[in-house]
């Protein structure tokens, strides 16, 4: 039984493996193309049957991405919008989540259940009535617009709950008793030992407001205000049948970069984060 | 000054004002930009309104007229529902799969749920711009892929029969890692000694995932199910990149035809009206599914 168990194993073995790497080559393929296409002089762009490595590496070719359109300046206003929308999130979701999962105060109930259902409310659905009060506010067409409405979220609120509801409640009893009040108990007790949370919010939040498409497209129109999502359909709207490919993968890949490089750094806390939210949500 | 600052130290030592006050910087900001415009959408809903004149109340008739009269409406509502019952279903179907082959006790399997996730991290205007280079007809890396095992290539982007499956393999490898990731530990968190206990009874490898590993991960499946169907009748971006909605509104879906509306029309008025259709539909694809769910989801 023994050795027929672990000679059927290691079949079982060969088998997955084979399958999982022609999934993983699948995965990373549009990656290598575009890395490949991005190297290449214009001359062998289209060049059929297509090749993977380049016969002559054009580096020259990020320089000229990186001129085409202010592609630096949107490169740091994607950055600086990100950190802020981030930054601001952390602190708004962390601290009522400590509210939420810790203090007793009437209404506290009923107003979590109002997050947790709007987590189920689309953009779209808020879409008019926010461009509208941006116009109001003479936000259109600022940063402010791409900032200040996402300085919260209710799926952070959530996830900021669910995480301290985990600490044991005897730490802050123990700081009530040495004479702390609860915003020191935030500050000195919760928030320190709440790096996993803060860690796993802070890279969902950068990388889903880096990405963010639609919102940015309908309030921000002019070019040095943009954020790399518009920069890159800049390229596409250019006359269609002369894109220049290599420059658009180049564009692409550097737009890419960051995202890939938090994500392998901060795994653990990634990984974390979708399995507390995905099992008991 | 000196009276209020007491007064606040005060009140941050109560458990039930630090408790207002430790939500209220998040509550102001939720209040206006989330529950604010979800209520006066219904309102925007019931007028006409171009946003430079002033908004005119008209009642039910765009709820009227988008249901009864509007053919690009239900054309697009198709598309919608096309594009999520086939694009869902299939990618947590394979996601089911690649999520065993990694639950296996074998080394590297780290390795492979981090390439899959890749895709799911990366912004999808770039993964959708690398797809349109991808799908190119006669220079798409795809075409030439597809000749070299003997199938003849096709328009993909252009053609309105393969536009939608295009947007769909598109979509469903930037999500894949997304359900696997949960499937994954949906199947680390069942006992070893289910399986232990089936292997006695002679179980063979296939009655041990049709008879434990399946049923323990109902409310995963159940999850991923809700959350992605949610997320697919909203899709929007590579719509809108890939394909322009077109061609001939072939891929058209009710996010598309909202942003059309409300901001290369400035229909406000109609464009809220698709918005609360939009919820309502949303809503009631998971109602249907909360009430489906208690007959096949296993609550251990």
């Amino acid at each position: 039984m023994g050795y027929q168990s672990t000679k059927k194993n290691i079949m079982g073995d060969i088998i997955a493996y084979i399958l999982l790497s022609i999934f993983g080559v699948l995965m990373v393929l549009p990656f290598i193309w575009m890395v490949s296409t991005s190297l290449k002089p214009p001359e062998e762009v289209f060049v059929f049957p297509p090749e993977f490595i380049p016969r002559h590496i054009a580096w020259g070719n990020y320089i000229r991405a990186l001129e085409e359109i202010p592609y630096k300046r949107l490169l740091f206003n994607s950055f600086y919008i990100a950190i802020t929308v981030t930054l601001g999130q952390l602190l708004t979701c962390s601290l009522s989540g400590y509210a939420f999962s810790r203090l007793r105060f009437p209404g506290r109930d009923v107003l979590f259940l109002i997050y947790l259902a709007t987590m189920m409310v689309p953009l779209q659905v808020r879409l008019v009535p926010l461009y509208i009060m941006m116009s109001r506010f003479h936000w259109i067409d600022t940063h402010y617009a791409l900032i200040v409405p996402a300085l919260t979220s209710a799926w952070g609120t959530f996830l900021a709950r669910q995480f301290m509801l985990t600490i044991p409640r005897e730490l802050d009893e123990a700081a009530r008793i040495d004479g702390c009040n609860y915003v020191d108990i935030v500050f000195r007790i919760i928030l320190p030992i709440s790096k996993p949370l803060l860690a796993t919010l802070g890279i969902f939040t950068f990388i889903g407001t880096y990405s963010d498409f639609l919102w940015p497209l309908i309030v921000i129109s002019s070019v040095s205000l943009k954020t790399i999502p518009l920069g890159l359909i800049m390229f596409q709207e250019r006359i269609y049948l002369e894109t220049p490919w290599n420059y658009v993968m180049a564009a692409s890949t550097v737009s890419v970069l960051p995202l890939l490089i938090i994500f392998i750094l901060g795994q653990k806390y990634y990984v974390k984060g979708i399995v507390t939210t995905g099992l008991k949500g | 000054m000196e009276y209020l600052v007491k007064k606040l130290y005060k009140l941050i030592d109560t458990e039930k004002y630090a408790g207002y006050i430790l939500i209220l910087p998040n509550l102001i900001f939720f209040s206006i930009f989330f529950v604010y415009p979800f209520l006066s959408v219904w309102v925007y809903s019931l007028t006409d309104w171009d946003l430079f004149s002033s908004p005119r109340f008209v009642g039910l008739s765009n709820y009227i007229r988008l249901v009864l009269e509007d053919e690009l409406f239900r054309k697009v509502l198709l598309n919608t529902l096309y594009y999520s019952f086939v694009a869902v279903p299939t990618a947590l179907f394979v996601a089911f799969w690649l999520a065993l082959l990694l639950n296996r006790a074998m080394p590297g399997t780290i390795f492979f749920r981090t390439i899959y996730f890749l895709p799911y991290v990366t912004l999808m205007s770039a993964a959708a711009i690398v797809f349109s280079w991808l799908y190119h007809p006669d220079y798409g890396l795809i075409n030439y892929l597809l000749e070299k095992i003997g199938i003849h290539g096709v328009n993909w982007l252009n053609d309105e029969r393969w536009a939608m499956p295009a947007v769909i393999i598109l979509e469903n490898w930037h999500a894949l890692g997304y359900p696997t990731l949960v499937y994954l530990a949906a199947f680390q968190g069942i006992p070893g000694e289910l399986y232990e206990a089936a292997r006695i009874d002679g179980a063979n490898w296939w009655y041990q995932m049709r008879y434990i590993t399946l049923p323990l991960s109902t409310s995963a499946i159940f999850f991923t199910l809700t959350t992605s169907l949610i997320g697919a009748m909203q899709t929007f971006d590579s719509f809108f990149i890939l394909t322009k909605g077109g061609p001939a509104y072939a891929t058209t879906p009710i996010s598309y035809y909202l942003y059309q509306n409300g901001f290369e029309w400035f229909k406000m008025g109609y464009a809220s009206t698709i918005a609360c259709i939009l919820f309502v539909f949303i809503g009631l694809i998971t109602l249907i599914q909360w009430k489906l769910g208690k007959t096949w989801v296993y609550e251990g």
